[in-house]
């Protein structure tokens, strides 16, 4: 799959063809440079690997460095492998928005969802809660309920949904149409949401 | 931000429509499609409040029909809205009026708004 690396910048609407508003996502994806190219005889398979956004000199280890090196460019922040690009990319090739996507296409895209923290089964897990406010029941409103059985089975049975850590995930959202490209500023428009803060850095895939 | 504000700079369809505020009443043609036909309706009301910026700037009007209280949220540059009408101009002391939603007749009114001889050009929509 070819694709890109991009950063979420925020959501907004525009209005579609049929004069309807659809909800965007922003996103800027690269430009990113061609950092290694995987080959067949080498390394067992076809591959391209790319870099997205500015990194620091001194915050890159000197690995990092040598390694960006190579491909005449700076510190990035995010490198991904994508295959499936048509023409044969060379290192230190530079790829932006026009290149590979065009207006309709539908893409996925990857990106790591906002930390919740600890949080309850209601927030998680979408559970519902116990009983009402009536009948002498209190404390009860936002509890899991039951674990298991009593005797026969006493014991809790393993991926029963219980509270903890939430969000923070890497989430893939597939099929989101492009509804529109703005070339000049590496700008694309999803409809629909993606996953995470703004600033996140996403991996857009076609 | 700086990016977000280039997409609405960039995507912006402008309606032209007057200056109103919250607690002016306004009419509000707007086309209709039915199968291919198009049409134009109107909805008659009071501005109850101006929300957003760029693309997403909205404002709702609200009536009272057959007794019930009906309200319509209009986006402002949507290619639907034909034309706006300001039929009054109203004295209000807040932005969002949800206090008329509690108000029913003679309560629910809304004093004119006396406007200088020189014509007021309100900022309330500059979309």
């Amino acid at each position: 799959m070819s694709g890109l690396i991009g950063k979420k910048v925020g959501m907004t609407s525009i209005f579609g063809a049929n004069g309807k508003q659809i909800p965007c996502t922003v996103l800027e994806a690269g430009p990113c440079v061609v950092t290694q190219v995987r080959s067949k005889d080498k390394d067992g398979y076809e591959a391209v690997q790319l870099a997205f956004g500015e990194r620091k000199e001194k915050h890159s280890n000197k690995a990092m460095m040598g390694h960006f090196k190579k491909a005449n460019t700076t510190p990035k922040r995010k490198v991904a492998e994508f295959k499936g690009f048509e023409a044969t990319k060379n290192l230190g090739d530079v790829l932006t928005v026009a290149d590979v996507f065009t207006e309709g296409e539908f893409v996925d895209i990857i990106s790591k969802s906002k930390g919740k923290g600890f949080q309850g089964v209601i927030k998680r897990h979408n559970f519902s809660g116990v009983g009402g406010q009536t009948h002498g029941q209190h404390d009860r409103l936002r509890a899991p309920g039951s674990l298991g059985n009593s005797s026969t089975g006493a014991r809790v049975i393993p991926g029963k949904r219980m509270p903890g850590r939430t969000g923070g995930n890497r989430v893939k959202s597939l099929n989101l149409e492009i509804v529109k490209i703005l070339a000049e500023k590496n700008l694309i428009l999803v409809k629909g949401s993606v996953a995470g803060s703004i600033g996140t850095l996403v991996t857009i895939e076609k | 931000m700086e990016l977000i504000n280039y997409v609405h700079e960039k995507l912006t369809t402008k309606n032209k429509l007057p200056g109103f505020r919250a607690g002016d009443t306004v009419t509000v043609h707007y086309k209709i499609k039915e199968g291919d036909k198009e049409r134009v309706q109107q909805f008659k009301g009071v501005v109850i409040k101006l929300k957003g910026a760029g693309i997403t700037k909205t404002f709702t009007v609200r009536k009272i029909s057959n007794g019930v209280g009906v309200e319509r949220i209009f986006p402002v540059n949507s290619p639907f809205i034909d034309k706006v009408e300001i039929n009054k101009k109203g004295d209000v002391r807040r932005a969002k009026l949800y206090y008329l939603r509690n108000l029913t007749g003679k309560k629910a009114r809304i004093q004119e708004r006396i406007t200088n001889v020189t014509e007021e050009t309100s900022e309330a929509v500059k979309a």
